[in-house]
């Protein structure tokens, strides 16, 4: 049996989290009546013309410097032809020869876990088209198709990359560090499920010890990572039982059908059209300056990759732990707001991902949603770590933070949390103790060192458990050793 | 002087004179509308509810002293591929016939801001396709100089109507030269401006790399008076130039001793009528009377322009006209699926000429061709420029050559010939190649009675200097006997 090496490409399209459309000034937020967040410039209606947001460029040269990609001071647009009603001109305006960013590229881990840079071919800006309701199930089989155009016209970026990754695992790991990287630049709320990001793949196999790249088949309707990893698994046995059968692979669109976990083609290279691609001669050149540049640069977040060495390397939290902060924008922003009031990383983390978690988790909410504040969540933790209050006590007063909202020291106070770490208002109580319990005294002194359990459990009764304990065992030691 | 004769500055004066109003002004050119342009055919649609409306505004202004500006109250016309909003705007298409747009061109909005009335949307080649308005959806328009002549195009009705006294002055486009090639044939001033100096938001696109918005008027003071207006930098069109606008009507009759004017050899040929050609040395005789240095010039990619032309164009155009499909609005011709819609739709509501070019245009950019066509046209392009800068650098203040070869020919003489009629743009496609100004002014009749207009080219945005030299060149105003 032949041995097959994979090639897999990936192209992703990120709609960008601007206030308006890239040409005009109609919203770009979704769920709008149809045809509603629309106008003559984004209807394409005759004479209109479009104009540049440059909100759109600004976002977009924001993602290439995040995907370490070189930002061109000069790009253009170009009109991409094609027939379809959901396009209102009937051409897409795009970037094709000049786009905004090239040659970047995002690190992941291989197979071996090693360090592996999976290049960026160019990012290009671009306008979404509208929305087809067909009455049927497609366009071809039904009676009529309504179109809704408040989706048309919204910025994308559209990234390309080169065909670097080698398996399924890849070429999802790449998707998510991209996501991920988008969600910290704040360019795109990157949700796959809503198509905020949408991903095709290109994949081609080849026989192992062979360099010639196989014939490539794209993939499409691919709505989250999970549907991604499997159309590849899937399209990997494909290929290779129809190589094994000496089968030619065909060039070709196919679509992936979640419901029966398959791939089918949709159109071939025949029909692929011809887009008579060309300058878009109602836009100016965008011209990025040093000045413009510099002001992107400058918006520019910490990133994925630098926060993870941060946790690990200067904060010492846990890989693992550390892993799990930065996977998730909202607790880690979170993490780094505590870890300015508390100054304990170990602390901060074990909370957030211990009981911040579990309360998120019973209440079926995101972190994003998160209804704890940073200060008064980080002042609880302080308390606990001075001794002003104790474990158990913390445990129960962020919970009743997390559902009444309430602050941290009014629920002590309601609740008479405050614990007793001051020793001389403990050292009375010791000394009371130790008169009043002459046999436990003398059991510890012979040597029974469970007397002590019994001493330190009657100082915690006599101060209904708010003494701290730490304290209660120093001053106890210290009297019983005197 | 009858109302209807009457240039801007002269009406301006007599509306400020009380000598009749608005109302007035715009009921007459409505009447003679009514009496003359049955002949003429310049008009699509007469606006002539909202044009009363109009005026009456402008006269209630007037009387409270609130006047706009020159162009308060005098009656207009637009070509009927400049949107102005809740009246149809048809591109002479049978595609946009019942096409409403709801939104001014900024052109048309800067002149309804100043107090323009509008009497309505004048006849054109389909989709500014065409030298000489045969290819309008709605029937040609005709020459007031003689019937049986066409008035060039694609700008026809344009011209027509301030050949005929049918409106004052009208808004055009051109793109190879629409607007200067009627202005030729009929008699009248007709000015294109740098490309970028007027908006070309809301001017439906036939090349947009080439369309710019013009004017036809009587003379060259009514003219650049329309210009100061219209032009400027609009926020909705990104390439209109950010280049201050001047008070151009200032610069007419101005002296004009010392200027250079150079008259480049390759637009003089065998090719060009005779009598053009007399009049073009009578013109240099003339202006060297006044003052000006006159010298031969050469642009020596002048002969590439054509062709280079007709592949921009048509390219520009072939993606511009995509989006009459039937699915959004104006013309749908019903089929059984989509593609056979958009096929009937596009087969019913565009007229050959319009076929044509999409077709010669998607050829161009198709794959396997583009390098060949498309590319090597922005590099000729880019020559034709260089001829001009070059030319400019040298300090020459404008250039003088012929607006087309021939005077008004007659309907029909060329819609069997498409080659013949696109020779017709060899004097002005250049200049659009070159995103140049070009104002073409009235000079004589030939001896069958036809206007000879003469075409003055300047340097980028130097519009005031071709007003000056147009303005000392141009005939006493050449009127049309329509016996009536």
């Amino acid at each position: 049996m032949t041995k097959y090496l994979t090639t897999i490409g990936l192209e992703f399209h990120a709609e960008l989290k601007t206030k308006t459309k890239i040409f005009c000034s109609c919203p770009t937020e979704s769920g709008g009546a149809p045809n509603t967040h629309v106008c003559p410039v984004c209807l394409g209606l005759p004479g209109v013309l479009p104009v540049l947001n440059k909100a759109v460029v600004e976002l977009a040269a924001k993602a290439g410097m995040a995907l370490n990609c070189e930002v061109a001071r000069f790009s253009k647009f170009d009109r991409k032809n094609y027939f379809y009603p959901d396009l209102p001109k009937n051409y897409q305006v795009t970037q094709y020869p000049l786009p905004i960013c090239r040659n970047g590229y995002i690190e992941i881990k291989d197979a071996q876990g090693q360090a592996k840079k999976v290049r960026i071919n160019r990012i290009h800006m671009e306008e979404d088209a509208g929305k087809l309701v067909h009455s049927g199930s497609s366009l071809s089989d039904s009676s009529y198709s309504l179109p809704d155009y408040n989706r048309a016209a919204v910025p994308l970026i559209e990234i390309v990359s080169e065909p670097d990754m080698c398996s399924a695992e890849e070429a999802r790991a790449f998707g998510e560090m991209l996501r991920l990287i988008l969600l910290y630049c704040d360019v795109s709320d990157v949700k796959m499920e809503q198509g905020s990001l949408r991903c095709d793949v290109n994949i081609s196999l080849r026989p192992e010890g062979t360099d010639e790249l196989g014939v490539k088949v794209e993939i499409k309707n691919l709505n989250s990572f999970r549907a991604v990893y499997n159309a590849i698994k899937y399209e990997e046995e494909r290929q290779a039982d129809m190589l094994d059968c000496g089968e030619p692979i065909v060039q070709e669109t196919r679509l992936w059908d979640e419901q029966s976990g398959e791939t089918r083609s949709m159109r071939s290279k025949e029909d692929a059209h011809d887009y008579r691609y060309f300058p878009e001669p109602d836009l100016v050149p965008v011209v990025l300056d040093d000045e413009w540049m510099e002001h992107i640069a400058a918006s520019l977040p910490e990133l994925p990759a630098a926060r993870l060495c941060r946790l690990t390397e200067q904060l010492g939290v846990g890989e693992k732990e550390a892993q799990q902060i930065v996977q998730n924008p909202p607790l880690a922003h979170f993490f780094d707001a505590l870890y300015d009031e508390v100054k304990d990383a170990k602390m901060v983390s074990n909370w957030l991902l211990g009981d911040v978690s579990r309360l998120l988790n019973d209440s079926g909410m995101e972190f994003s949603a998160l209804p704890l504040d940073a200060v008064d969540t980080g002042h609880l933790l302080s308390l606990l770590k001075q001794g002003a209050i104790n474990q158990a006590s913390a445990k129960q007063v962020l919970e009743e933070m997390f559902t009444t909202g309430n602050k941290a020291d009014d629920i002590i106070a309601a609740r008479g949390f405050a614990q007793i770490s001051d020793s001389s208002a403990l050292e009375g109580i010791v000394a009371q103790i130790l008169a009043d319990n002459p046999q436990p005294v003398a059991d510890y002194l012979a040597g029974k060192k469970a007397a002590f359990g019994f001493l330190m459990g009657q100082a915690m009764k006599q101060t209904k458990g708010q003494a701290n304990p730490a304290v209660v065992k120093e001053l106890l030691t210290k009297a019983l050793e005197a | 002087m009858p109302i209807t004769d009457m240039t801007i500055r002269d009406m301006a004066q007599a509306l400020e004179a009380k000598q009749f109003s608005a109302e007035e002004a715009t009921r007459a050119h409505l009447e003679r509308i009514a009496r003359v342009d049955e002949k003429i055919h310049a008009f699509i649609s007469v606006t002539a509810e909202q044009a009363i409306a109009a005026a009456q505004a402008a006269d209630q202004r007037r009387a409270k002293g609130e006047v706009r500006s020159p162009l308060d109250g005098v009656p207009m016309a637009l070509k009927d591929i400049i949107c102005a909003k809740g009246t149809h705007t048809t591109c002479a298409s049978k595609m946009l016939e019942s096409y409403v747009p709801p939104y001014n061109a900024t052109c048309w909005q800067r002149l309804e801001d100043a107090g323009a009335v509008l009497l309505g949307k004048v006849n054109m080649d389909e989709f500014a396709m065409g030298s000489s308005t045969e290819s309008s959806a709605f029937g040609p328009t005709r020459n007031p100089f003689d019937l049986d002549c066409v008035p060039g195009g694609s700008s026809g009705g344009s011209a027509a109507a301030v050949a005929a006294d049918l409106a004052v002055y009208s808004l055009g486009t051109d793109t190879g030269g629409s607007v200067r090639q009627p202005a030729h044939f009929c008699g009248v001033v007709g000015i294109k401006p740098t490309y970028g100096r007027i908006s070309r938001f809301g001017v439906v696109p036939y090349a947009s790399s080439l369309d710019q918005v013009g004017i036809l008027a009587k003379t060259c003071y009514d003219a650049a008076t329309v210009l100061e207006i219209v032009a400027g930098k609009d926020k909705m069109d990104s390439t209109s130039a950010p280049y201050p606008v001047k008070a151009y009507n200032q610069f007419c009759d101005s002296d004009i001793s010392g200027m250079r004017i150079g008259v480049p050899k390759e637009f003089i040929s065998d090719a060009i009528d005779v009598e053009i050609r007399q009049q073009l040395e009578e013109a240099v005789t003339q202006l060297r009377a006044l003052g000006a240095q006159v010298e031969d010039v050469s642009l020596p990619h002048t002969a590439y322009a054509l062709p280079a032309y007709y592949v921009l164009a048509t390219a520009e155009a072939s993606s511009n006209l995509a989006r009459y499909d039937g699915v959004r609005y104006g013309l749908r011709v019903p089929a059984g699926n989509m593609r056979d819609m958009f096929v009937a739709t596009r087969n019913a509501g565009f007229g050959t000429e319009v076929k044509r070019r999409i077709m010669l245009g998607t050829y161009a950019l198709s794959s396997g061709y583009y390098d060949a066509y498309y590319n090597k046209t922005l590099q000729v392009r880019t020559l034709i420029k260089q001829d001009y800068d070059t030319i400019f650098a040298q300090g020459f203040d404008c250039l003088l050559t012929p607006t087309a070869p021939t005077t008004a020919f007659k309907l029909g003489a060329h819609t069997s010939d498409p080659l013949t009629m696109y020779m017709q743009d060899i004097c002005t496609v250049p200049i659009n190649m070159a995103g140049l100004p070009a104002l073409v002014v009235p000079y004589a009749l030939s001896s069958q009675g036809l206007p000879i207009g003469l075409q003055l080219i300047g340097s980028g945005f130097a519009e005031e200097k071709l007003l000056a030299v147009g303005s000392r060149l141009e005939s006493v105003r050449l009127l049309p006997d329509l016996d009536e």
